[in-house]
């Protein structure tokens, strides 16, 4: 190797020319640049070139000469913990003057078992570390990185890498990919997830990023390629309402008037979702691969992304990879030397709910109240300011590079007839591996929460599961069978939603569940059409009614109860016939589906005034078993209300009148004497 | 043709034209579906669902207001889930509404009230909580009463789209949106310019004039007290609807005889100060033509929201104000000190009460700047609808009253003074006598101008009508004066946009606030639309028609005016007591 090398190799990242003989920049953009990264250099023939291109590569996929360390430093991972032990671990690297590179990488999806932590060394496969607290990382750091010695009793698993020596102790470890939780997985949208360095355009070019982009401005028809693709791939709208895209993208492409505009929905709210957010913090260039392909799709040459506020980490993500493409002129005008300019920019929401619907997202967009519109004129035709405009979700984004890079004939072989390829879900609740995962559309509902999920919290019995968020529904265990696909969940009375799967044991109150929905509804309204306004404060204050306690209730009270109990079905159906937008039309689908397929509990809340979960507290009853109390005196000391009686080593007794309710004796008692009903 | 579509409403086959919505289809072929957010000439914004129907194919009901009809739709208006829907919609909105109906100011003419009883809504289906708010009364001329406001959001969309002053919006959310200024403010305290034309669209008494009547009654009851009304030339083209006549009926008369009949000690005629007021102005428009006193265009000053506007919105256009007052706040300026003098009284027992179509003008008699006479000038101003208030709560039955005269002092108005009531009227009036004193020689009799070439130049009809600009060349006498007419403030801002980016061809400019000019002023009868104001304007016009003076300057009170007391237009005495200031609010 020459000594006068005017490129210093370990410095340069994937994105810097190989030499002078390379005339890439935004403003003189070559079309090859990005095949270049990949297997360059293309426009000349040099042996230190290519060395130094291939040692970029190399660097990002992370193939090097010291060892790795990965921080789960997504959203999930800062707040398990991995925010206090970064400094640590950086701290004890310090001490023991460890040349190793630390990279913050995103989620990996596996959140119940954050914070995570990777090692690579050199010729090894990556290994993973689960539930790592501040013992575990000195234990790795100490053992593993500077003896050698991989503590087999902690690791999770390893990651393969294309370095690593067969012959390494690491290999004999399980492969990550084989446990149960995500060998059921199929990973197109979360591929690089919680793998690179989300920060670091280089290492999401190495593994293919933006190839699809230059693969659709190379061949040269204005995006028809890609419009092509997405249509035979099937693809539908990963936001809730499942319209298929190449058709929408196909409607806006065929408006003459222009500008347009292409807008990325990112503005996911549904309580326990939080796909989106995990997407834009681990691969954010994913995303924007889409929208670029997207806008070439429809000819538009202006974007926004609108992100709500409260995901900063997404944010700072979206910033710093937009900045970094528009130096490298992926982002701008002349992309590629293509001619096809696009520029993106970055709106932060103020987390209305209501601004996830894509009129009202708009009008948030241009500035003003963030209130739904009638349509038609649909945004196609007539969005922001006036233009048409075409409005995908971030999860449908960051499948379109897939499609175009592998074809959306491959696309469509994954997943069922009407719904193509996979969806990634937020698994919440009491489930075992709550999480993101992404699955085979078409998959059951049973495989997600037993098979990936692992089941229910403490193994207690499954009740149901509630999917589509807040204008989903609730399915029992019947329907555990039912294939997790647009049309199917439709039939069933929930909705595919953006993604939130939030899962349900015995202990769940079904009238609670429906009224914390119907809250959240409630306040989060736009309060423009009186439906959804009113009558949501109307079904709310019914659902309420059915949880109050007895002694609250007066007897116009119970009148009131009895009364309203009937009108709620009606007022359902009004609300969902007359809404102005898809929030109204769908709000009273918690309430629907659980009074479908639980209406035994809401008879019990509502005549027999009790609650067959026992998690409506106001409606419970408080009493001792006089057979299994021992007279430890325990829940009598601890009751705030004073109400508990007995003397020692007697059988102790509630004063129901004064009780509570607030289940201290219960939680107390070491005798299980203490029974709510 | 080709634009003409067919489709089936209920069970019967209708024909119309491609664009239309399904509400406009329903309303053409005898269909009523009742609204409430609905705004003629709007776009629609679906927030009521009042109209939904249902159309077979659809999902859920669709909102008529929006849908375009279409080739071969089967749609059912009233079905009984479209009805259902319907009915739900209107008890939710009572179920969060004060039952106040039987002191409520808008009892009998409530939108919501109708719907309620033409629904068939005969009990409080849903019970429980309701939003609170205050009401805000901090301003001059309008109140705000949010717990009444059904959110229909009429009021915020003509704010913003007809009135381009967005003092009001939505805020909050949920359950809690209420509509009200920005960052918690009153509404005293923004820059709505009182124009009224939210009370106008308010479909309940969630808005409403700021009432004098009680201030009124009390100094009619009071002995000590001269009572003067005055009445602007719009009242005598609207009131009458409000005692079930139609509209454009002219009651000049029966109003003189009902105010007196009332306790009014003097009725006067507006009319006879906006006579003054194109004196003051034409003079003031020809010395700017002629002597350059003053930035051209002049834009007329007699519409107070108008006023308020331009001080909010372009201060900096402020001197092209006319400086002249507005007809009522120079009658109200002329009782105190000319009046008073001449019969002998202390001005501080007269008290003048304006009765105005106009919401506004409450706010104009309470600026500072308009006490030139030693008082308040005006002390009073009562819109349309709180005179017709008064004049019931009088007992008096107003179809069966005798015409009556105007007390003569100001009773005698021309033509042109008349049209003030009118958009482009006042442009009109003024181009009437800047003729006369552009054309007539130094000292020529105004004896003159009833030649035939004067009177052809009369009617400037150019002028006239309800389109939002309007446009004209006049030749006065070898002068081309380019004039412009514009009525609502949104059509002002594009004249307005022209003058800012010197490009503004014009000499003169008349902006009325309201759209179709006083006639459709805030404190107009209600309801006041498109084909309302047209029937209110053609009384306008046919007064002017049938009286014998048609010009300003040839009105014998205004000749004895200058001749008594004010010397000539713009004089001194004219100056000190007619003409004002204005202040550069910004925003």
């Amino acid at each position: 190797m020459s000594t006068t090398m005017s490129y210093q190799v370990t410095t340069s990242t994937l994105m810097d020319p190989c030499c002078a003989r390379c005339t890439h920049t935004a403003e003189t953009p070559c079309a090859q640049y990005v095949a270049c990264r990949l297997d360059g250099p293309r426009c000349h023939d040099d042996a230190e070139c290519t060395a130094r291109l291939t040692a970029a590569r190399q660097a990002a996929l992370h193939i090097q000469q010291t060892p790795i360390l990965y921080l789960g430093a997504g959203t999930c991972g800062l707040a398990s913990g991995m925010d206090q032990l970064i400094p640590v671990i950086r701290d004890l690297l310090a001490q023991h003057g460890m040349d190793v590179t630390i990279k913050e990488v995103g989620c990996f999806g596996l959140c119940h078992r954050e914070p995570m932590l990777d090692v690579k060394k050199p010729g090894r496969p990556r290994v993973c570390f689960d539930n790592v607290d501040m013992k575990k990382a000195i234990t790795i750091v100490e053992r593993y990185l500077i003896n050698d010695d991989v503590p087999t009793e902690l690791v999770m698993g390893t990651i393969p890498a294309p370095d690593a020596d067969p012959a390494c102790a690491e290999m004999a470890l399980p492969n990550l990919y084989d446990l149960p939780v995500l060998a059921k997985q199929r990973r197109i949208v979360l591929q690089n997830c919680g793998i690179i360095d989300p920060d670091s355009l280089s290492e999401y070019i190495a593994r293919g990023g933006y190839s699809a982009l230059a693969k659709a401005l190379g061949a040269g028809d204005n995006g028809q390629l890609v419009l092509d693709e997405v249509l035979k791939s099937g693809l539908r709208g990963r936001g809730g309402g499942g319209f298929p895209t190449g058709r929408k993208w196909q409607l806006t492409r065929q408006q003459t008037n222009t500008p347009k505009y292409l807008v990325c929905n990112a503005d996911e709210g549904d309580p326990g979702a939080f796909m989106d957010r995990s997407v834009l913090e681990g691969d954010p260039h994913r995303v924007i691969e889409g929208m670029l392909l997207g806008a070439l799709a429809i000819g538009a040459d202006h974007g926004y992304i609108y992100c709500r506020a409260e995901y900063p980490l997404a944010i700072k993500r979206l910033l710093h990879s937009i900045e970094e493409l528009e130096k490298v002129g992926l982002l701008g005008d002349n992309i590629l030397g293509s001619g096809f300019n696009f520029h993106l920019k970055l709106k932060q929401g103020a987390g209305a709910f209501v601004c996830g619907e894509e009129t009202a997202l708009l009008a948030s967009i241009e500035g003003k109240r963030g209130m739904p519109r009638v349509r038609p004129p649909y945004p196609a035709q007539s969005g922001l300011w006036g233009q048409p405009t075409c409005i995908n979700n971030v999860e449908t984004f960051a499948n379109v590079a897939a499609i175009v890079d592998k074809g959306g004939d491959w696309f469509a072989s994954v997943g069922t007839q009407r719904s193509k390829g996979t969806k990634v879900f937020a698994l919440t609740g009491k489930i075992k591996n709550g999480g993101l995962v992404e699955v085979p559309m078409g998959m059951t509902l049973r495989e997600v929460v037993f098979d990936i999920g692992d089941g229910i919290i403490n193994d207690r019995p499954f009740k149901a599961v509630q999917i589509g968020g807040p204008s989903g529904g609730c399915l029992h265990t019947p329907l555990l069978e039912t294939p997790v696909d647009y049309d199917s969940l439709i039939a069933v009375g929930a909705m595919m939603g953006s993604g939130g799967l939030v899962v349900m044991d015995d202990e769940t109150c079904m009238v609670d569940l429906a009224r914390f929905f119907m809250e959240f509804i409630r306040n989060e309204s736009c309060g423009k059409c009186i439906p959804c306004r009113e009558g949501t404060t109307r079904m709310l204050e019914i659902l309420e009614r059915i949880v109050r306690p007895y002694k609250d209730e007066d007897a116009d009270g119970t009148i009131q109860r009895f009364k309203s109990v009937i009108m709620l079905e009606e007022l359902a159906q009004v609300i969902r016939d007359t809404s102005l937008c898809g929030l109204g039309q769908t709000a009273p689908n918690p309430v629907l589906s659980t009074l479908r397929y639980f209406r035994d509990e809401y008879e019990a809340h509502v005549f027999e005034r009790r609650c067959p979960a026992g998690a409506c507290r106001s409606l419970l009853t408080f009493s001792i078993d006089g057979e299994k109390c021992k007279g430890c005196t325990l829940c009598a000391r601890n009751c705030p209300a004073n109400c508990i009686t007995g003397s020692v080593k007697q059988p102790h007794v509630i004063n129901v009148e004064q009780c509570l309710r607030c289940g201290v004796c219960k939680d107390t008692c070491r005798f299980n004497a203490v029974i709510a009903q | 043709m080709a634009d003409t579509i067919t489709l089936t409403i209920n069970d019967k086959q209708v024909t119309a034209q491609a664009g239309q919505t399904l509400l406009q289809v329903c309303r053409d072929n005898g269909i009523d579906i009742p609204t409430l957010c609905y705004l003629e000439n709007l776009f629609p914004s679906g927030a009521c669902r009042m109209c939904v129907v249902e159309v077979e194919g659809a999902r859920g009901l669709v909102p008529s207001c929006a849908f375009p009809a279409a080739e071969g739709q089967v749609v059912h208006t009233h079905s009984p889930r479209a009805r259902r829907a319907r009915k739900t919609i209107v008890e939710l909105l009572l179920a969060n509404h004060p039952q106040e109906c039987l002191t409520c100011v808008r009892s009998g003419k409530c939108e919501l009230q109708t719907l309620a009883q033409d629904l068939g809504v005969r009990e409080e289906r849903y019970e429980g909580l309701r939003r609170e708010y205050p009401v805000d009364a901090s301003s001059v001329s309008l109140i705000r009463d949010p717990e009444k406001c059904i959110l229909c959001g009429r009021c915020v969309r003509v704010c913003e789209e007809v009135q381009g002053v967005s003092a009001i919006d939505f805020t909050k959310r949920g359950f809690q949106t209420v509509i009200m200024p920005a960052f918690d403010t009153s509404l005293g305290n923004t820059a709505c310019v009182n124009c009224g034309q939210c009370i106008l669209v308010c479909p309940t008494g969630a808005l409403r004039e700021q009432s004098n009547l009680k201030e009124v009654w009390d100094a009619i009851n009071d002995p000590e007290k001269i009572v003067v009304a005055q009445v602007a030339p719009a009242i005598r083209a609207t009131i009458g609807e409000e005692f079930g006549m139609p509209a454009g009926t002219r009651v000049t008369g029966k109003l003189t005889a009902a105010l007196r009949r009332a306790g009014f000690d003097l009725v006067f005629d507006t009319d006879v100060a906006a006579d003054l007021t194109i004196m003051e102005e034409g003079s003031e428009l020809v010395s700017r033509l002629t002597k350059n006193h003053g930035q051209i265009p002049m834009i007329t000053s007699c519409s107070p929201g108008w006023v308020k506007y331009l001080e909010h919105f372009y201060p900096e256009l402020v001197d092209h104000l006319s400086t002249a007052k507005s007809p009522h706040m120079m009658m109200g300026t002329l009782l105190k000190t000319y009046y008073a003098e001449k019969h002998n009284i202390d001005p501080s027992r007269i008290v003048v009460v304006s009765i105005m179509p106009c919401t506004a003008k409450k706010f104009e008699a309470e600026r500072p700047e308009m006490s030139d006479s030693g008082y308040q000038d005006v002390d009073y101003v009562l819109t349309t609808r709180e005179t017709a208030r008064l004049i019931k709560l009088a007992g008096l039955k107003f179809e069966q009253l005798p015409d009556e005269a105007f007390d003569p002092a100001f009773g005698i108005a021309s033509g042109a003074a008349v049209i003030f009531g009118a958009t482009g009227g006042v442009m009109e009036a003024a181009l009437r006598t800047a003729y006369f004193l552009l054309t007539a020689p130094a000292g020529e009799q105004s004896d003159d101008v009833v030649s035939a070439k004067m009177l052809s130049h009369v009617d400037f009809s150019a002028v006239r009508g309800l389109d939002g600009v309007k446009e004209a060349e006049v030749d006065l006498h070898g002068i081309k004066l380019k004039v412009a007419v514009a009525h609502g403030l949104m059509n002002a801002r594009v004249l307005l946009e022209q003058i800012k980016n010197g490009t503004s061809p014009y000499h003169f400019i008349e902006v009325m606030g309201c759209p179709g000019g006083c006639i459709g002023g805030g404190g107009s009868p209600m309801p006041t639309n498109t084909e309302i104001r047209k029937q209110r304007m053609k009384a306008i016009y046919s007064e002017d028609e049938a009286l014998a003076i048609r010009t300003s300057h040839d009105n014998p009170i205004i000749k004895q005016l200058y001749q008594e007391f004010l010397g000539e237009p713009l004089g001194e005495k004219s100056h000190e007591l007619l003409h004002t200031t204005y202040t550069k609010r910004g925003l």
